[in-house]
């Protein structure tokens, strides 16, 4: 959605302001580990603070080497994703025998969105781009001001906040899938329990030298049971 | 058959007292003269073949790319001038990718003939442009099934299942008459393409030539792509031994 200004001549050019997400995803969790990369991501959508939509795939493949992840805007990232399928449909047609690898993609998405961010019309997004090609792996996050890095492990939003450090003490060099499947598990449940916006529907995806995986969508089990919870009201007669 | 359109044949804008563009058919010719280009519609698929007579001994085998995908289920075989074929290829992959954007779906073929045609006809209006001196073979694959187009400099464009351009394209149009497309797969319409190819190249005027040849069928899972190795060394071979069979004749 584009807000003019009152300095709009009615062309393209003029000034845009910042927009407002809409229909936003929240957290995407990326690691590496020992064949290649793990994304996991839930599947809900919200729309303000309503838990909106409950089955929004946010992890996608693209192309042959690379995964994307992605939370905010959703309207945004479908756009994004109809640009990469451009972008890899004209890789595909030179048949050079080359493709596009996650360092590329990731370097052309920080191009997409630091050049929205200077036009005062960002794609309201995080992203979290991971691959393997030719035996290398590849982790980075692109924020929706254009800043990109790459790490061994990343997260967006919450994510950075209750996932990061967790993965801080606990990622290590060649992680086997189940230990990363674990790993993220176990941030996915802290997110699940104090991030407002998750819901428990997740999907982890992973990305080896073979190709890609996304898994069924299934739930974590949570534990509701605790003392304090039992009986509320134990201790608060005559207050509140 | 050569009319000399003296005075006639300046412009592209200028017609002839007998009622024809000289400019256009001159065009023609320059697809005449290239190699030949040969496109077949089987009954699960289309399968391209391009004769790539090699210029200059230096050129490595793979380059000088006469097969162009356009989308994904689609592809283009030019014949004629090069560069000229280059532009109509850029020029059909942006209408397809600009069609997907705006629709949602891949472009169906005969859209897609429809729009290289007429670009390739506004060429021939204005006396500031010059025809494209390149004939086109499009053949794609879309929910109608597999389609095979061909588009001449002039702008026509017509469905064929059986179509061949350049130098040898007589000799390649009877011999595809006596093909059976409608019972032919893929897998057997790369064979009987290379075979023509082998028999219609002219050992006498032209020395070495390369096979290009590109399918999109069920096989190759409705997308446009080069034939696989394998295949095309198993053509090339039973081309080979068709041919030193009719010469021992």
């Amino acid at each position: 959605m584009k807000l003019l200004d009152s300095t709009d001549s009615g062309n393209n050019s003029s000034i845009e302001r910042t927009q407002y997400p809409y229909v936003t995803g929240t957290s995407v969790i990326g690691i590496k580990y020992k064949d290649g990369i793990l994304m996991a991501a839930d599947m809900g959508a919200s729309y303000g603070s309503t838990l909106r939509y409950k089955s929004v795939e946010r992890v996608k493949p693209v192309g042959k080497h690379s995964l994307i992840g992605a939370s905010g805007e959703i309207s945004d990232f479908q756009e994004i994703l109809r640009s990469l399928d451009e972008l890899i449909l004209y890789d595909n047609m030179w048949d050079d025998g080359n493709s596009l690898g996650p360092k590329e993609v990731h370097n052309y998405l920080t191009r997409m969105m630091y050049n929205r961010r200077n036009k005062f019309d960002p794609l309201w997004n995080s992203l979290v781009l991971g691959g393997v090609k030719n035996g290398q792996k590849y982790l980075g996050m692109v924020s929706m001001i254009g800043v990109h890095f790459e790490d061994n492990h990343v997260a967006t939003g919450f994510g950075n906040h209750l996932a990061r450090p967790i993965l801080r003490d606990e990622w290590h060099e060649n992680l086997t899938f189940e230990d990363g499947v674990k790993l993220l598990e176990k941030c996915m449940r802290v997110l699940l329990y104090r991030d407002r916006s998750a819901v428990n529907k997740l999907q982890i995806a992973k990305i080896t030298e073979e190709g890609v995986t996304v898994s069924q969508p299934y739930s974590l089990k949570t534990f509701w049971n605790f003392n304090a919870f039992q009986n509320p009201t134990a201790g608060a007669e005559g207050s509140w | 058959m050569a009319s000399i359109g003296t005075g006639y044949d300046l412009s592209v804008t200028t017609f002839s007292p007998d009622g024809r563009v000289f400019q256009i058919e001159y065009a023609a010719k320059a697809v005449d003269n290239s190699g030949t280009v040969i496109g077949i519609k089987c009954k699960d698929g289309i399968v391209m073949g391009v004769e790539k007579l090699i210029t200059s001994k230096m050129m490595l085998p793979g380059s000088n790319r006469r097969i162009h995908s356009v989308h994904r289920h689609s592809g283009m075989a030019v014949a004629g001038l090069a560069a000229d074929g280059r532009q109509i290829v850029a020029r059909a992959k942006a209408e397809a990718a600009n069609y997907e954007s705006t629709y949602g779906e891949a472009i169906p073929i005969k859209e897609l003939t429809e729009r290289v045609a007429s670009y390739v006809h506004l060429c021939t209006l204005y006396w500031w442009l010059r025809p494209f001196g390149c004939g086109v073979i499009l053949g794609g694959y879309d929910r109608d099934g597999p389609q095979l187009y061909m588009i001449e400099p002039s702008g026509i464009s017509y469905r064929y299942f059986g179509a061949a351009i350049g130098k040898g394209k007589q000799a390649a149009k009877t011999e595809i008459e006596k093909l059976k497309l409608s019972e032919m797969t893929c897998r057997e319409g790369v064979l009987e393409i290379a075979k023509i190819i082998y028999r219609v190249h002219d050992e006498a005027k032209d020395k070495a030539f390369e096979l290009e040849m590109s399918w999109v069928c069920d096989e190759s899972k409705r997308r446009h792509e080069k034939v696989p190795e394998e295949l095309l060394v198993e053509a090339k071979a039973a081309a080979v031994a068709a041919l030193e069979e009719m010469d021992a004749d």
